[in-house]
């Protein structure tokens, strides 16, 4: 073996052609791994059928004031409430710097339909369910882990860190909304 | 411990299978001849207790597969019909349900034994990091099998335990969608889970396999902490310790019936007996029992702690209360190992005990509710500093300050002196 001299050469430190092929195919292999894995991931994603709720239209109309309708969106329950005056009232009047996740309550309703409250009825500690009129703050309490929300479904109180999330949604007119 | 064997081959057939597959030298060397120190008490059976529930679980999983069916307009139903019409699935759904409830409290009681008696300590390591996964994958395969039956409580335990997912920095939201297939808990959630659930066991067995050889190697610990030393320190495996065992097992196996036969619905929540409604969430949701402790710590971080919010650090909390477990073996400083020499760390340990029996029953608490005097959040709060108090603080400082009891010279020694005085 030793009398072969090209071979001397390919034991020194700069890196060999040899060297330079076993890193390439090794690099090529671990890219044809990663392109096999993906789509045996991937199909843990939602499929076309479930993107395909993405967007509904819902008539407000039949809400009293006072009232709150669960509603599905995308297989995620979405609270409708119409809001009485005095509920618009406290929310508005509410100073920022008591709120854990300071929104004005603008923010939290579209602009001439302050009446109509409409989120993801998920808490945002762990998506439970709050019950509505309850809690110290009048608006929702989640029975899980004690979570308060007020009359805009601010967070004010327990493990929740956001406010109650808002869906995309639009008013098609003053009766229909449209959500996603 | 030695390997050399002692087996020689019987006849022929089994000399020629020697020379090619040594199955037979294999199965005398660990499961007969295997020697184990001879002063185990009854806390070392809950090894070959926990082997038996893995083999109940599985035998009676693989049945109650047979008449399961994972759609979400099916399940709840499939469920009803094997306890109700399918013969004898009254009793193989309860063993099933209770069974994993069994599994938990000889689990808990084998990973107590572990901490008291340090078998965790050098050269051990491996097998405590072993058992920590085992206990890992437990907790997953029971979850997923909780959301089977797809009740009000699997559902929103579901719902629940993958938000904890979403809580993650940047991915959680689309990581948690992978794992849903949807954007709430849905149908594809549903037959994930149970595919996952048919496959675990199988992975926790092969991990068993692995915790069984990382224990054959350095052998038993045993109640002194001090090395077996020679061959009058042990008893060979057969008969000693498979009777042992097997009279254990018969006595575990009598709580077991009763639940099985007497009250199978007694560990679980009536809520499950309604079927999965995404719209309502039941007013007071608890995980199953053996969560509770771990629910108890999430649960008690409803603070902001400085860029992290409540949410996140109840994750942090939750995930570390276990991942904590890992380090162990690196924590303890203490080159004593049994807890019976250790005059203070007994103290801290009762009080771990105490501490994780009382998190328990803070889990189960209403979170606007009191117990002794005290609302329930800020009782977890002192849970679970105290939880991990115990072990990144006392564990690791504790023998700079303790005097321990001088050790036996040998098992030996110990069991023998034990019986002159």
């Amino acid at each position: 073996m030793a009398d072969q001299p090209t071979q001397v050469q390919h034991d020194g430190p700069t890196p060999s052609r040899r060297d330079f092929i076993y890193v390439a195919s090794g690099a090529v292999g671990a890219v044809g791994v990663a392109l096999v894995a993906w789509p045996l991931i991937d199909q843990l994603n939602p499929d076309a059928s479930v993107k395909a709720l993405a967007s509904i239209e819902f008539d407000l109309s039949g809400i009293e004031e006072g009232q709150t309708l669960t509603i599905m969106w995308r297989g995620l329950p979405v609270f409708v409430r119409h809001r009485t005056a005095d509920n618009i009232t406290v929310a508005q009047n509410t100073p920022l710097t008591d709120l854990k996740d300071p929104e004005p309550d603008s923010a939290r309703v579209k602009e001439g339909h302050e009446q109509w409250l409409i989120m993801i009825a998920n808490c945002t500690h762990l998506g439970c369910i709050p019950v509505g009129d309850a809690g110290d703050f009048g608006g929702w309490f989640c029975p899980c882990h004690g979570s308060h929300y007020d009359t805009a479904g601010r967070v004010r109180k327990g493990p929740a860190p956001k406010n109650l999330v808002l869906p995309p949604y639009d008013f098609v007119s003053d009766t229909l909304v449209q959500i996603g | 411990m030695s390997e050399h064997s002692t087996y020689t081959p019987g006849n022929p057939f089994s000399k020629w299978l020697d020379d090619r597959l040594p199955i037979i030298r294999f199965s005398k060397e660990h499961l007969l001849d295997y020697p184990t120190p001879k002063n185990l008490n009854y806390w070392w059976t809950f090894g070959a207790i926990l082997v038996v529930m893995l083999v109940i679980q599985i035998v009676t999983g693989i049945i109650l597969a047979m008449h399961y069916t994972p759609n979400i307009a099916m399940a709840f139903d499939s469920v009803e019909l094997l306890r109700r019409d399918v013969n004898s699935g009254r009793v193989l759904q309860a063993a099933h349900a209770v069974g994993a409830s069994m599994f938990f409290v000889a689990v808990y009681i084998h990973i107590f034994r572990g901490l008291f008696f340090g078998s965790y300590k050098s050269p051990r390591e491996v097998l405590w990091i072993l058992g920590v996964l085992l206990f890992v994958l437990m907790i997953t395969t029971a979850f997923m099998g909780y959301v089977l039956p797809w009740g009000q409580m699997s559902f929103w335990a579901a719902t629940v335990i993958t938000n904890i997912i979403g809580a993650v920095p940047f991915v959680g939201e689309s990581v948690l969608q992978l794992l849903r297939g949807g954007f709430a808990v849905g149908n594809p959630t549903l037959n994930r889970f149970f595919s996952l659930h048919y496959l675990l066991p199988f992975i926790i067995a092969a991990v068993v396999v692995l915790h069984i050889w990382a224990l054959h190697v350095p052998g038993n610990n045993n109640p002194t902490g001090v090395d077996v030393k020679s061959t009058r320190d042990t008893v060979p495996f057969h008969p000693y310790i498979t009777m042992k065992d097997l009279y254990a097992v018969v006595l575990f196996m009598i709580p077991f019936a009763w639940f099985v036969f007497f009250a199978p619905d007694i560990l679980g929540h009536p809520d499950n007996y309604i079927m999965a409604n995404s719209q309502v969430t039941p007013a007071h949701i608890v995980p199953e029992w053996y969560f509770l402790p771990f629910y108890a710590i999430l649960r008690a971080v409803d603070f902001n702690i400085l860029f992290i919010d409540s949410k996140l650090g109840g994750v942090i909390f939750f995930a570390g209360a276990i991942v904590v477990l890992f380090f162990v073996p690196w924590l303890d400083r203490s080159p004593v190992r049994s807890g019976l020499f250790r005059p203070l760390f007994k103290w801290f340990y009762a009080l771990f005990v105490i501490n994780f029996i009382g998190l328990a029953y803070l889990g189960a608490a209403p979170a606007d509710g009191r117990v002794l005097g005290i609302d329930v959040p800020t009782f977890s709060k002192i849970c679970t500093a105290y939880y991990f108090i115990y072990f990144l603080v006392i564990l690791p400082i504790l023998p700079r300050f303790e005097t321990t009891r001088p050790l036996p010279a040998s098992i030996s020694e110990n069991v023998l002196g034990k019986a002159h005085a």
